[in-house]
């Protein structure tokens, strides 16, 4: 074991794979002679040279094309962009080729798209977003959206092997603030597995990402009032762990669904759908959602942190359900 | 002013000998074109008659276009066709019955049913299957040429778009990456004067589409597109040029759309007189008359080739019509790929 921030148990991941597979390679913009604008890929174009670690032009449709087109030849693309808010501009390549081509006729398209999200940092609104709900419901792709080191690496090689369009959400906000053991040898975690990242008796808190962390300490606080919390992170939300999702709602009976994400259609409106439609009888109060409103992403910090949920928020949610 | 290399017409038996045609080859090209034209007149009748579901699309009037760059590839290059691109699928040795099977929605087609028209291609022919978002399978192409320059292997993608989507920026940034990064792509633009009802100055403001390509650093050619010997002679120098590290090529085919931009439309709006202009440029009659006065095309060898080309589209037919529709029970097979999956040839 060695003590790893997520981003650096992103770039062991991502360097662990290239070493044992010459058909990854990366390709986004900055990612080589400067590293990538968050450093993820530092050093890898020394390493394994310019054709393998490719400085694209600002052109998010040929990255993302690009990628599908080497997949479909064969290759392992990593692609990235530069913040996940800039996916919109490699949408059809993503959405339109990439998803549909196995469906359509059969023909496997192994690409990771590696997307820098959240915020918390005054990125403002086009730095900051959390689009994975939209993707998730897009047939063909998968979302993957790891909160810990060690679950950052063992995702991203987990995304790297499958053989599908992988979309790789990787929470700026836990890059360098996250430190944890992380296993030095080549691992998976496989995707559409939640983890139990508290074990509680009263409510269950479904989340993912930079949350679980925020639902972490709003548990510790729910602890002095003697209500016992637990937190599933999911992981990955597409395919998503329906099965411990509903195993922690029966235990607990009391379910808090909280994400980032904007509130409308966000992909807690799913779980809550689905546990209301296969654990109703369970339940012993409403599914609640803390998320963020549905409003852009704001700059000034006082405007952000009205706008992420927060510790205080995960509070006020779980006594009101611990109350009903 | 025009910026691109107009491509010089190819005259005598001699120059094609030089292009690296032999006789036999100049049939093979003829009775693919026939095939092309037949498949698709052939599916305008099937949908008359109600067999296919949805709308139909042709590429009557570029064929020779189709055929001349198809002819010009390897078989270890790949391309990304679209709809008025049948001639590269029948070139590429796709059977025609599954092509029709493929229109009408049968489970024998390439898709299953699960697309139409030709939203198809076979991956082990080298071909990708398109998508409806003109010009998206561009930059797929250009990511084709990449996975060869990486791994440094003597292999070209060819793409294909049309003038109208040359306005998109997919167009703008495939050719900015392949430019720069030099990579072994050939670009083809099937230029028929009409994207939908929209002509071509409401597209682009150069006089041709290939001038473009001098502002990304590589050769654009303009090419009759009814001359399918001047369509090869130059796909197969771009091809080459591309395979031996010499980078991009556009290429502009120059033809005029011969119907309307699907079944349902009567095309109004293209002026009568510019149907009939181009009626005598007609690719395939162009072509028959020139393989009769320069190849010694005889009476027996061509009553042999299209004989041949008009059965092998009613066996077609028969054996697409025999083909049942596909099983509803198969509509949610398929969404995502195994692992195993990934270990087919094109994936090695």
């Amino acid at each position: 074991m060695a003590e790893m921030t997520y981003l650096q148990a992103i770039s062991d991941g991502l360097r662990t794979e290239m070493r044992r597979d010459d058909r990854v390679f990366v390709i986004g913009e900055d990612v080589g002679v400067y590293g990538g604008a968050f450093k993820v890929t530092l050093g890898f174009q020394e390493e394994f040279g310019p054709w393998r670690v490719i400085d694209a032009p600002l052109a998010e449709t040929a990255i993302m094309g690009g990628a599908t087109g080497a997949a479909i030849m064969g290759m392992r693309p990593v692609a990235e962009m530069q913040f996940a808010d800039f996916v919109s501009c490699a949408w059809d390549h993503l959405v339109t080729v990439a998803a549909k081509q196995h469906w359509r006729v059969g023909i496997p398209v192994p690409i990771v798209l590696r997307l820098p999200s959240g915020g918390g940092f005054s990125g403002g609104p086009f730095h900051s977003q959390n689009p994975e709900s939209s993707f998730a419901h897009i047939p063909g792709l998968k979302c993957v959206c790891p909160a810990t080191p060690e679950d950052a690496k063992g995702l991203l090689i987990s995304a790297i092997e499958d053989p599908n369009p992988v979309l790789f959400f990787e929470h700026k906000h836990l890059y360098r603030r996250i430190k944890t053991e992380v296993p030095e040898e080549r691992y998976t975690t496989p995707i559409g597995k939640a983890r139990t990242h508290r074990e509680g008796r009263d409510i269950s808190v479904i989340t993912w990402g930079a949350m679980v962390y925020t639902a972490e300490e709003a548990a510790q606080q729910l602890e002095n009032d003697g209500v016992s919390v637990e937190i599933i992170d999911l992981r990955t939300i597409m395919p998503w762990d329906k099965a411990a999702v509903l195993e922690s709602a029966r235990k607990t009976s009391k379910v808090l669904v909280l994400h980032e994400d904007t509130h409308t259609g966000g992909f807690g409106a799913e779980i809550a759908a689905t546990i209301a439609e296969e654990a109703f009888e369970d339940l012993d109060g409403p599914v609640r959602r803390v998320t963020a409103p549905d409003t852009p992403v704001p700059f000034s910090p006082p405007l952000e942190k009205a706008y992420i949920p927060q510790v205080e928020d995960v509070v006020k949610g779980l006594r009101e359900l611990a109350e009903y | 002013m025009a910026i691109a290399r107009e491509a010089e017409p190819v005259g005598s038996l001699s120059e094609v000998r030089e292009a690296g045609l032999d006789r036999v080859d100049l049939f093979d090209i003829y009775r693919n074109m026939l095939i092309t034209r037949g498949v698709e007149e052939r599916g305008h009748i099937l949908y008359r008659q109600g067999k296919i579901p949805g709308s139909f699309y042709t590429g009557r009037g570029n064929e020779a276009a189709a055929v001349g760059v198809a002819t010009a590839m390897e078989s270890q290059d790949v391309g990304t066709p679209l709809h008025r691109d049948m001639g590269v699928h029948i070139t590429r040795g796709v059977e025609p019955w599954k092509i029709f099977a493929q229109y009408m929605g049968r489970a024998d087609g390439p898709t299953h049913g699960r697309d139409g028209n030709v939203h198809m291609a076979d991956i082990h022919l080298g071909l990708i299957a398109m998508v409806s978002h003109l010009p998206a399978m561009l930059p797929v192409a250009v990511g084709c040429a990449l996975a060869f320059r990486i791994r440094e292997e003597r292999r070209v993608a060819v793409g294909w778009f049309g003038e109208g989507a040359s306005a998109r920026g997919d167009t703008h940034e495939s050719m900015t990456f392949a430019g720069t990064r030099k990579l072994p792509v050939v670009f083809i633009c099937d230029n028929n004067q009409w994207a939908y009802s929209t002509p071509t100055h409401l597209e682009y403001a150069t006089e041709h589409v290939a001038d473009r390509a001098q502002a990304y650093g590589f050769e654009g050619v303009v090419i009759d597109g009814t001359d399918v010997l001047a369509v090869y002679r130059e796909a197969k120098r771009a091809v080459e040029k591309a395979r031996s590290g010499g980078g991009p090529t556009l290429l502009e085919c120059l033809t005029l759309r011969m119907e309307g931009h699907a079944v349902h439309d009567d095309a109004f709006y293209v002026p009568k007189v510019m149907f009939e202009r181009w009626a005598e440029n007609d690719p395939i009659e162009r072509y028959r008359t020139w393989l009769r006065e320069n190849a010694e095309m005889t009476d027996e060898e061509e009553d042999e080739i299209s004989t041949g080309v008009k059965k092998l589209l009613h066996d077609a037919l028969t054996r697409a019509e025999e083909s049942p529709m596909p099983e509803t029970s198969t509509l949610l097979e398929g969404v995502y790929a195994t692992p195993e999956e990934l270990d087919t040839p094109h994936h090695m």
